[in-house]
Order: C-alpha cells, then sequence, then structure tokens
C-alpha cells in the first residue's frame, strides 16, 4: 500500500498555487495520471521518488514513512528503490545500452532479458545519440525496470514510440508488472495510451 | 642556452594541474549545484586573480606566506616551511593564480549537464560520489580536458605573481617567463627569444592538441 497526502507547491503554472493530493493505491496496483501540462503530474512524481520536497504532508510506502514534514523524515531516492522513467529519457551520453544497465544491476541474466524486452539485443553497444528516440525511451524504461523497483513512475514513457512498437512493448510491460507485482503510476497526455493498462484514472485538471 | 627554466616551469604548471585536478573538480561540483550566499561569496573569491592585477595578488601573497605575519610565520614555526622565495611557495601562489581557470569551465559544464542525469543515477540507488564519477564527470570530458589545458597553459605563462613570490633564483625559482624578462634586461635577445618561442609552441601545440580533442568528441563514436 503506498498512501500520499500532501501538498505540493507548483511554480509553473497558476504561480505558487497549491496542489493537495491524498490517495491510497495497492500493492500491483496502476495508476493513471491525466490532466494539462504544467498542472503537477511531473511534479508529483519527482516528490514521490524523493527528488523533491513537498511543502508538507506524509508519503508511506509498505508501511515505511518516506516522507513526514512533521517528523522531518525525508529518505533520500537512492533508498525509496523507486523506477523512474524520465519526460526526457535521462540516459547517460557515455554509455551503451548494455552499460546503462549494468549500472543498475549485476544480475546479467536479468539484463538479457531486459534487452530482449525492449528489443535491443542488436544495440547493445550504441550510445544513446546512436539510438532512435523510440530505442532511447524503451532503453529509459528498461533502466528504470533494471533495479526490480517496488514502485515504477513513468512520465510520458510511450510518447516517442510508434504503434506496433508501442503494443507490443506495453503487452510485455503489462505482463512484468504484473508477474513482479510492480505498483505502476503512469503520466501521460495520450488517453488512448493510458487506457491499453487497466487500473484507476487520477485526472489533475480537475485537481488544479 | 640554459633550459632549467623551462623544466621548472612545466614542472610548476604540471603539479599546479594536477593539484587543481584535485581541489577543482569537487569544488566546482559543490558551486554547479544550487545557489547560496556562501557559494556566491566562495565564487567571487577564487574569480578574483581572473581581474586583480596579478601584482596586487603577489603582494598580497608575499605578506601572507612572509615568515614575519599569520600563515606565513605559523608555516615557519610549526613546519620550518618558508613559501617565499621557495619552490612550494610558487605552486601555492599557482594553484590560487590558476584555479578560475580550472573550476569556472568544470562549473559551467556541469550546469548544462540536464538534471536528469544525476536524478536517475540517484533513483538506481547510486551515491552522490558514483554519479559525479561515472555519469558527471565522463560527460563533461571535453570540458574537463579544456580546464586542464588552459590551468597549464596559464600557469606557464605566469610572471606578475611568480616574480612577487618567488623572485629570481635559478634553479628554484627562476621560470621561464622571468628569465625572458631577465634575458630582455641584460640585452640577451637570443635568450630572450628562445625561451619565448619554446613556451610559445609549447602553448600553441597544446590548444591545437584540445581543438582536436574537441572536434573528435563532437563527432562522438558509437561505443
Amino acid at each position: 500500500m503506498i498512501s500520499i497526502d500532501i501538498e505540493i507547491k507548483l511554480k509553473a503554472y497558476h504561480g505558487g498555487q497549491l496542489l493537495k493530493i491524498n490517495r491510497q493505491f495497492n500493492t500491483g496496483s496502476i495508476i493513471k495520471i491525466l490532466g494539462p501540462s504544467g498542472s503537477g503530474k511531473t511534479t508529483l512524481l519527482k516528490m514521490i521518488a524523493g527528488l523533491g520536497t513537498p511543502e508538507n504532508g506524509v508519503i508511506m510506502a509498505n508501511g515505511v514513512t518516506w516522507f513526514d514534514s512533521r517528523e522531518k523524515i525525508n529518505l533520500s531516492p537512492q533508498k525509496r528503490n523507486v523506477g523512474f522513467v524520465f519526460q526526457n529519457y535521462g540516459l547517460f551520453p557515455n554509455m551503451t545500452a548494455k552499460q546503462h544497465l549494468e549500472y543498475a544491476t549485476n544480475d546479467t541474466d536479468w539484463i538479457k532479458q531486459l534487452l530482449s524486452l525492449g528489443q535491443l539485443d542488436k544495440f547493445t553497444n550504441h550510445k544513446p545519440d546512436h539510438l532512435s528516440g523510440g530505442q532511447q525511451q524503451r532503453l529509459a524504461i528498461l533502466r528504470a525496470l533494471a533495479i526490480k523497483p517496488k514502485l515504477l513512475l513513468m512520465d510520458e514513457p510511450f510518447s516517442a514510440l510508434d504503434n506496433k512498437v508501442k503494443t507490443s512493448l506495453i503487452a510485455e510491460l503489462r505482463y512484468l508488472i504484473k508477474q513482479m507485482g510492480i505498483t505502476t503510476i503512469i503520466v501521460s497526455h495520450n488517453l488512448q495510451e493510458l487506457e491499453m493498462f487497466e487500473g484507476e484514472v487520477m485526472d489533475f485538471e480537475g485537481l488544479v | 642556452m640554459d633550459l632549467s627554466p623551462i623544466w621548472l616551469t612545466l614542472k610548476l604548471a604540471g603539479i599546479t594541474t594536477l593539484l587543481l585536478l584535485l581541489i577543482g573538480l569537487p569544488f566546482a561540483w559543490w558551486l554547479s549545484r544550487g545557489r547560496s550566499f556562501i557559494k556566491i561569496i566562495a565564487e567571487a573569491i577564487i574569480t578574483m586573480p581572473l581581474v586583480l592585477p596579478p601584482s596586487v595578488l603577489g603582494f598580497y601573497l608575499l605578506l601572507a606566506f612572509s615568515p614575519q605575519h599569520g600563515l606565513g610565520k605559523w608555516l615557519h614555526d610549526t613546519f620550518d616551511v618558508q613559501l617565499v622565495f621557495s619552490f612550494p611557495g610558487l605552486i601555492l601562489a599557482s594553484v590560487i593564480y590558476s584555479m578560475p581557470f580550472m573550476v569556472g569551465p568544470v562549473k559551467s559544464a556541469l550546469q548544462q549537464l540536464p538534471v536528469s542525469l544525476a536524478e536517475a543515477s540517484y533513483t538506481l540507488g547510486k551515491t552522490e560520489w558514483q554519479t559525479f564519477r561515472y555519469v558527471l564527470l565522463p560527460n563533461i570530458k571535453p570540458s574537463l580536458l579544456t580546464a586542464a589545458v588552459l590551468t597549464f597553459a596559464h600557469t606557464l605563462g605566469e610572471f606578475g605573481v611568480v616574480l612577487m613570490i618567488g623572485g629570481n633564483i635559478p634553479g628554484v625559482t627562476r621560470v621561464a617567463s622571468i628569465a625572458v624578462y631577465d634575458s630582455v634586461e641584460k640585452m640577451d635577445y637570443a635568450s630572450a627569444n628562445n625561451y619565448s618561442l619554446i613556451l610559445f609552441s609549447i602553448t600553441f601545440i597544446l590548444v591545437i592538441a584540445v581543438f582536436i580533442f574537441n572536434k573528435y568528441q563532437a563527432k562522438g563514436p558509437i561505443a
């Protein structure tokens, strides 16, 4: 169970407005977040991952307090075991596709499985500059999965993929997420993409 | 022709560059992370050698290193170390004088990297040191090389600070730029020309090498 009860100050949208989130998510569930640009979707993901600090509130995951403004608890991102797929991918230009996964895990069988899942087996020695947009996006997803996270946060994870690759990747991903029991939060502008996942929808449009 | 000023200059520039790689990189990294009043003051202090006349910096360092006052007196009384008119004194002065040439480019390069690189590394469980060592540093390689070469070349050309702190002691503090000045003073233009030509050639080769390296890096090999 992941419990979020926080207030976030939005910088980009409606300058300085507070966004209040109070939700509980069951372990292994999928939460789909919709909403306009600047409505705080990415900011919420970063707060959950520990990459930003909410104004106040509490974030708990499986009985562990990740953030509590009153108790002054703020667990570092390193200790939260959260897989994060960044909107701009955040790939390391100095590392090949394989090195990205090796940086995240020592499990060679898991790395092989991931490269196959992302159809990157033939591009293991390519650096991000020499991968297509879709391949880069897939690599970002694989890297987030490499740490076998308890919680997977994906920020516009399929925007650069063509329909064929998207459909097959989402099918594989849904299977993997279910198998591993990963709680997943997906942010997207694209309702069709989100409809390919089963789970509750959080619409940020009404929150701001 | 006495080549000792050339060797001494290369030794001074090499040691200064190595020390500044050790000191300057963590310092640049610290400066690149957010803003605070302390960081603004720290950055202003290390930038001073860029705008101050070298003789002014040299004068204050001379006072600071003097065995009669403060730091210099403490070093002399405690460790029997004399910084004025000595090679270690030249190194310390060069480190201070060339610091902005190492810290500036590295700090700018670190700030230009997307924040998501470090953030992605943190979510993979990596510490700040691992992130710096394996993600940030390799991705600013061209700037790092440029900073190291600029630091080396700038130290080669030091004159004012070196003259104030080290004077002109052959084999100890008489570096090439001092030797050029000394030769001209003695009307020995041939020696002045030789020292100048060697300094010019070394610096030119270094700058060309950096340009070639940066051009190659921009193309980027596949793996």
